[in-house]
């Protein structure tokens, strides 16, 4: 059991077999962390302003009345898998694997992101009509600026799945789309971390102090 | 040929793995709010940590970030970015409590 021979960034590493494509790849995927780490701080931010105002109801709907575990858990079931089809993606797209396999988990990963924002704005459009609103109170304010701020995150992985996969059929798999590739599962897994975050403090935090 | 397709085999079990050990944890979470009830910070205290479990869990499955000599200076810049990030997060939460406790609004 060797190790990989190449492994100079995190994330997959596309090594030998696409060596050109490999040392393209080996800067921007640094600088795709440096983003990643700044969208992580506006996260941060946002869930240290929750964690304030979760008491900060002024009499409108808490916790209690405008969560729905059953759908939070079927988000993160659904989020999960997504995470690991984009990375069996990646990995089909690594090893030259026929371009059915790539294409494939393309789809499932964006049926499951498209199945989860459903999931989501079903479950703000039911808060909505408990009274849940932003301008309802502080704790809504903050709770609307973040997981809404994360759904259109996923949204914009979804197009990004599209336009990718219409740049795989067209430019053919060219060390800059393979590249292209690798950062989109990045960012996928990211906001995989950031979901985790999402559901320990928004749901479980305001459930068990709100 | 054959080394590839062992590298390849090696990798999405990786993958595999992350993806099983994510499950379970999450499963757990569930689990524990459904069973014990989510009213008692031990409860919490518990789910936080399958949480924080999760978290560490995909970030050398998924993203592949561990100790390895060639993927450390990432592993540099995400524990910095962690770092100012843990500063503001706690010097918000333990300023803006202490505000609400000393103006009696009984915060947490």
């Amino acid at each position: 059991m060797k190790r990989a021979p190449t492994h100079s960034y995190p994330g997959i590493n596309l090594g030998e077999h696409h060596a050109s494509a490999h040392k393209a790849t080996e800067v921007v995927t640094f600088g795709f962390w440096v983003f990643l780490m700044s969208d992580l701080v506006y996260f941060g931010l946002m869930f240290a302003i929750y964690i304030t105002m979760i008491d900060a109801q002024a009499g409108g709907p808490g916790p209690h009345e405008l969560f729905d575990l059953k759908s939070v858990f079927a988000q993160t079931l659904i989020l999960l898998t997504s995470s690991l089809t984009v990375g069996l993606a990646m990995l089909a797209l690594k090893y030259n694997l026929p371009r059915g396999r790539i294409v494939l988990w393309f789809g499932v990963t964006l049926v499951l992101g498209l199945s989860f924002l459903v999931l989501e704005v079903r479950d703000f459009m039911a808060m909505a009509e408990k009274g849940g609103i932003p301008q309802r109170s502080g704790f809504l304010s903050a709770f609307f600026g973040l997981v809404p701020m994360h759904g259109l995150h996923v949204a914009t992985g979804c197009l990004w799945l599209i336009v990718l996969g219409i740049q795989l059929r067209v430019k053919g798999m060219t060390d800059v789309v393979i590249s292209r590739v690798v950062r989109l599962a990045l960012f996928w897994h990211f906001l995989d971390l950031i979901w985790i975050g999402i559901i320990t403090i928004v749901y479980f935090g305001g459930l068990t102090y709100g | 040929m054959d080394r590839r397709s062992e590298m390849h085999r090696r990798e999405r079990r990786r993958y595999v793995i992350g993806y099983g050990g994510s499950l379970l944890l999450t499963l757990a979470m569930f689990g524990v709010a459904q069973v014990y009830g989510i009213e008692t910070v031990g409860v919490y205290l518990t789910i936080g940590l399958l949480g924080l479990a999760q978290l560490v869990l995909q970030l050398v499955y998924f993203l592949h970030i561990d100790r390895r000599r060639s993927s450390r200076e990432d592993l540099h810049l995400v524990l910095f970015s962690t770092l100012v990030l843990m500063i503001m997060i706690l010097g918000t939460v333990w300023v803006l409590g202490n505000l609400a406790t000393r103006m009696h609004m009984h915060l947490m």
